[in-house]
This record gives C-alpha cells, sequence and structure tokens, in this order.
C-alpha cells in the first residue's frame, strides 16, 4: 500500500515537472484594475520560445506586439510551449478559448483539423492558424485567421548569395520534412542558388525529424564531404548543423530567426519572419468584429519578411549590392520566385 | 568530385560517430537488463546528463568537470530508480516512464531557467594520436574523433569481461535468471540490482553528455529525441550481449549515415522512404532475433525474500 502510495507521489512530480517545462506561463502581470479590459491573445506553439526559429519568431512577435499596443495593460498574452503531441496542444487551444481569450492562435500545421473541430464551438472566439492559407471558410467556419510565411522569398535571396560565396559551387541544405515553410524556404533556396550559377550544384538532405539534433549535425558532416562550402537549413534542429558548419569554417545562411549569435564567424545573413505584420490586421480585425476568414502572408513586400546580415561576417560589398538588387526584384515583381518550383 | 571510397569513408566515419551515445546508453541497460531490471527511463538520465555536462562546461569551460557533473546525475537518477524498482518493488516499465518524463521535464525547466537560450561551448576536444590521426583514411575513419567515442567503444570490451570473466558478471546474471537460487547462495540481489541500475543511470547521463559536449557542443530541448528509447530496443536487438548491441547500434547508425548520403546523391529515392531504413531494418533483424533469443528469465520481476 505505502509503496504504490510513493510511486503516484513519484509520478505526479514527474507529471508536474514537464507541465513546469512545459510552460504554461504568464507572460505578464495581470493588471491591478479593470478599467479598460486588454486585448487578450493565447498561443499553442510545437518546440520552445527560444528555439532560434519557428516557435521563437512567434514569441518576439507577440513581445514586439504588445509593445506597439501600449504595454501589458492594453494586451496580455500566454503562451503553451513544447506542444508537439497534437492532441496535448488540442486541450490547450480549447482551454484558452474556453477561458475567454480574444484570440486564440494555433502556430504549426499540424494543429489544423483539431481547430477545424474547436473553433464552431466557440463562435465568439476568434482563432488563427499558421502557417497555411486555409481558413476553413469553405467548411462554413467563419472565426479562423490564417497566416503563412512567403519563406521561398527569403529563401531565394539567400540562395542568390550562397550562390557568390561558393567557391566549389556545392552548396548544401539540412531540411526536416519536406513540408510548409521549410519546403518553401528550401525551394527558393534552390531556385534562387541556380538562377545565379546555373552550375552550381543544390544537394538536400531532408533529416526526417525537427528535433534530431545529432542527425542534423552528421547531414551537414555528409554535405561538407560531398564538397559544399555553403550550407543552410531550416527548422529547430539546424542547430546541430550550425556547430558542424561553424566547427568545418563553412559558411551558413539561416532562416525563420536570426541566428548570428550562435556562430558569428561563419553565419552570413538571416531571413527573419516579423509575424506582427499579419498579427496587426487580426487584432484590428477583431476589434472591429470581423472575427475570421482572411489569410495573411508575411512577403519581403509588408516587411514581414527581411534579410537581417550578421554584422560581424565581413560580406563583400558586390554580394550585398546582388542580395538588395534581388530584395528590390522580389518586391516590385520583376523576378518571380515560384512556388513548389521543381 | 568524390569517388565512392570518398562515400564509403564518409559513411562509415559517419556511422561511428552516430553510434556513440547508443552505445553508452544501450550497454549500460544490458547490465541492467541482465540483473533483471528493464529501465525505460533511460531518455530521461541521458537528457539530464547532456543538459548536466553542458552547463557545468558552459560555466566553467572545462568539459572534464561537465563530465563529472553528467556521472554524478546520472547516479543520483539510477540510484533512484534502483530505489523504486528494488525497494518499492514497482512496475518497473510503468516507473520507467515516469523517470523518462521526469528527464524531459527537468531539463527543460533547467535550460529554460539556468540558460533560456541555445549556445555552444567548446566541448570534449578531438583525440590526436601522433602519426595515427594523420594516416589518409585510417586516419579520419579511426583516429580523428572526440575522446566521448573512444570511450563508448571501450565499454565494449569491458562490459563483455565483466560479464562473462569475472565473479560480478556471475552475480548479476544470476540475479537476472534466477533470483532466489541466487539469494540462496548468498548473492545480495538488491545490492546487485542497486549497482547494475546505478551504473546504467550514469552510462545513459554520459551517453547523454557525449552528445551535448561530445559530438555537438550545444544542448537544446529534447535533443535525443527518442534515441534513449533506440538504445533500449538494440538491448533486444543484442539479444542481451554487449557484442550483439555493438552490432545493433553500428547497424543502425551506418544505415542512418548511408540514408543522408543517398539523399545528397541525389539517388531517386524519395527522402521518407530513406529517412524510414533504419528503423524499418531495426524492426526487421528485432523480428529474427526474438526469434532465438530468450531475455533474462527474471526480467521486470521484483524480487521478494521469502
Amino acid at each position: 500500500m505505502r509503496r504504490s502510495i510513493l510511486l503516484l507521489l513519484v509520478l505526479a512530480l514527474a507529471a508536474g515537472l514537464v507541465a513546469c517545462g512545459g510552460g504554461q506561463e504568464a507572460a505578464t502581470q495581470a493588471p491591478a484594475e479593470e478599467a479598460a479590459k486588454p486585448f487578450r491573445i493565447a498561443v499553442v506553439m510545437p518546440s520552445a520560445i527560444n528555439d532560434m526559429a519557428f516557435s521563437q519568431s512567434m514569441y518576439d512577435a507577440l513581445v514586439k506586439l504588445q509593445k506597439e499596443m501600449g504595454g501589458p495593460e492594453k494586451m496580455e498574452f500566454v503562451y503553451s510551449e513544447n506542444m508537439y503531441v497534437v492532441d496535448d496542444a488540442a486541450a490547450a487551444i480549447r482551454d484558452y478559448a474556453s477561458q475567454g481569450y480574444d484570440l486564440v492562435i494555433a502556430h504549426g500545421s499540424q494543429y489544423g483539423s483539431s481547430l477545424q473541430e474547436i473553433a464552431p464551438d466557440f463562435p465568439e472566439t476568434s482563432f488563427a492558424w499558421g502557417t497555411t492559407v486555409d481558413t476553413f471558410k469553405e467548411q462554413g467556419i467563419h472565426n479562423v485567421f490564417a497566416y503563412e510565411a512567403r519563406a521561398e522569398q527569403g529563401g531565394y535571396v539567400n540562395g542568390v548569395m550562397a550562390a557568390l560565396l561558393s567557391k566549389s559551387g556545392v552548396i548544401g541544405v539540412v531540411g526536416p520534412i519536406e513540408t510548409g515553410d521549410a519546403k518553401l524556404y528550401i525551394d527558393g533556396f534552390k531556385t534562387g542558388v541556380l538562377a545565379t550559377n546555373p552550375d552550381a550544384q543544390v544537394n538536400i538532405n531532408y533529416i526526417g525529424s525537427f528535433s534530431d539534433v545529432a542527425l542534423a549535425a552528421e547531414a551537414a558532416k555528409t554535405h561538407i564531404e560531398a564538397g559544399a562550402d555553403v550550407l543552410t537549413g531550416t527548422a529547430q534542429m539546424v542547430v546541430g548543423a550550425i556547430g558542424v558548419a561553424k566547427d568545418n569554417g563553412v559558411l551558413w545562411f539561416g532562416t525563420q530567426a536570426d541566428q548570428s549569435s550562435l556562430a558569428p564567424e561563419i553565419v552570413v545573413a538571416n531571413q527573419v519572419y516579423d509575424w506582427t505584420v499579419a498579427l496587426k490586421p487580426m487584432v484590428e480585425n477583431i476589434q472591429k468584429g470581423v472575427l475570421g476568414g482572411e489569410a495573411y502572408s508575411l512577403t519581403l513586400a509588408n516587411g514581414g519578411l527581411t534579410i537581417q546580415y550578421n554584422p560581424q561576417f565581413d560580406l563583400p560589398e558586390d554580394v550585398k549590392a546582388a542580395a538588395e538588387q534581388t530584395i528590390q526584384g522580389i518586391i516590385d515583381g520583376s523576378i518571380q520566385v515560384p512556388v513548389g518550383g521543381e | 568530385m568524390y569517388s565512392i571510397g570518398d562515400i564509403l569513408l564518409g559513411i562509415a566515419a559517419s556511422g561511428i560517430r552516430l553510434a556513440t551515445p547508443y552505445l553508452y546508453a544501450a550497454i549500460g541497460e544490458t547490465l541492467g537488463q541482465r540483473s533483471g531490471v528493464l529501465n525505460l527511463g533511460v531518455e530521461g538520465q541521458m537528457l539530464l546528463g547532456a543538459f548536466a555536462a553542458f552547463y557545468v562546461t558552459y560555466r566553467t569551460g572545462n568539459p572534464w568537470l561537465g563530465l563529472l557533473a553528467a556521472v554524478l546525475v546520472g547516479l543520483l537518477m539510477g540510484l533512484a530508480m534502483a530505489f523504486v524498482t528494488v525497494n518499492l518493488h514497482a512496475e518497473q516499465g510503468i516507473s520507467g516512464i515516469g523517470f523518462y518524463l521526469f528527464g524531459l521535464g527537468m531539463s527543460d525547466l533547467l535550460f529554460q531557467k539556468l540558460l533560456g537560450t541555445v549556445d555552444s561551448v567548446k566541448g570534449v576536444p578531438d583525440a590526436h594520436f601522433p602519426l595515427l590521426s594523420d594516416l589518409p583514411v585510417l586516419g579520419e575513419l579511426l583516429f580523428r574523433h572526440n575522446w566521448m567515442v573512444y570511450g563508448a567503444y571501450a565499454l565494449v570490451p569491458l562490459a563483455w569481461f565483466v560479464l562473462n570473466k569475472t565473479p560480478w558478471g556471475l552475480m548479476i546474471k544470476a540475479a537476472g535468471e534466477n533470483p532466489h537460487a541466487a539469494d540462496s547462495l548468498g548473492v545480495s540481489v538488491a545490492k546487485v540490482r542497486y549497482a547494475t541500475v546505478t551504473l546504467g543511470g550514469i552510462l545513459s547521463a554520459l551517453g547523454g553528455a557525449s552528445l551535448s559536449i561530445g559530438l555537438l557542443k550545444i544542448f537544446q530541448q529534447n535533443m535525443t529525441s527518442g534515441l534513449g528509447f533506440i538504445a533500449v530496443a538494440l538491448v533486444y536487438f543484442g539479444s542481451w550481449r554487449p557484442v550483439g548491441v555493438l552490432m545493433g547500434a553500428l547497424l543502425f547508425s551506418l544505415v542512418n549515415a548511408l540514408q543522408l548520403w543517398v539523399q545528397v546523391l541525389g539517388l531517386p529515392i524519395p527522402a521518407d522512404f530513406a529517412v524510414m531504413a533504419p528503423y524499418v531494418l531495426t524492426i526487421v533483424v528485432l523480428v529474427i532475433v526474438v526469434q532465438r533469443a530468450r531475455p533474462p528469465a527474471a526480467l521486470t520481476k521484483p524480487f521478494t525474500r521469502e
């Protein structure tokens, strides 16, 4: 009897710790008096807020949005991170909706089918789902916004620079799973490389995981052994690949967030997402009483995507000029980046 | 640009590196299972070991202190697991999952509170052997890895020797096959299991450290991403023998390294299939091995003196 209680205790403790680590943490303190009710946002995301990639880009955007809206009195937000189990994420989304948040964000394409079930149960709550363009309007659901990043645009720009900087003409890509904005970025990157140097060889490796850092590192080593002197990659497991690039003095192009701090000597530039470009119109719509039905894209043109050069990397002027020219070309439409390009 | 020889060399060197964390964890698990304890908490022990090693290395700049930290964390996790399984007679599968969740959550929590962001350290240095490291082919293949890699491979003959050539090995196997007979001959089954499970905890933690301060030199949440569970599967794969475990770890890792090259070379195999290959192969071999191998008779059975 006694030992089963003890065991239960151990298990409960373990579960409790997971909950802490997984973190449902109020990022702001509730205002002392409830004069004007703040706008309340909840977000559920698949990895950690400091993953230097997908989830961090959303967290940073919420912090920025909070500041722009006038601080915690005007806008408060909470988040659940590391929700890689879709069932857990669905439970969290439902919880937040029933707690009366104004906007509940499902930050991960894998949460789509859960959201499709949950959203109709809370017609007064607005939801957002990314990255996708599907707002479920056709299914008769009117309280879901969609958002996506046109990651192929920055991918193309990175590709142009990579082609100009590569001496061997071999460029390696470490990807997670062939889907979503990872595929967009990688397709755009490859197109950019080949548009600049048709003789270049772009080797692409999808490792089948968003979290296997060791395999990402080994994929980077494989690329280097195959002659690559410039690498890029997307999703949170690429930190393993960046380490390998650093050890071997091979250049790196980042995406989703600024990865320069990990290896200042070899990171050339990063495509950085600014989700406030999608979040701001959502908030405005909700305040007007429109709860969904719109899809928003981050692009170079609307400032949702930016190319941030690593100030510690000595980028040749002509390469930077080519990159800026490419960005201008994509913005004014003279350069078209095909989506899902083969 | 590169020849078939370069590719084979690349695959072999990759495979040798990738197998390292599996070896630490799976050899530790082998000792535990031979004494009758199934520890499914390996993954959690690896994660906490990986974090402890990384954090101490990060703060002190000394990877050897980092290793010491991993050993201490593994020791504590192992003792706790031994207490729950030996003294409390807990169901081993369930309590192992509990320890996994504990390690996953705790390493995540500590990472958030103490570091907050992904960063890198110098870590355990690469070995450099005079002459040998400069050999063509063999130098790259065998003599230029970081020291954690050599530690992992040294464990295999060591574990084989302990299990087969020493009285301790006899006691471990007796505790796992027929604890009542062992007990009547004066072997303390509890002590033996405490020793193997604690050692298993230490080795798992070192396996985690071999990633965080050996191969990768970074820490990220959930960075082991399931390889602790693969390590448990490798023990069955290797029919509870250290050499079998080595074969399994190498096979799994080499196929993984091979599939990376398959994609880089642009062979017409869809990436999804390539990625699946090591897992499918492991399952196939497991099915074959299970036909002939027999697990320790008292595996997962709590022992009570009568």
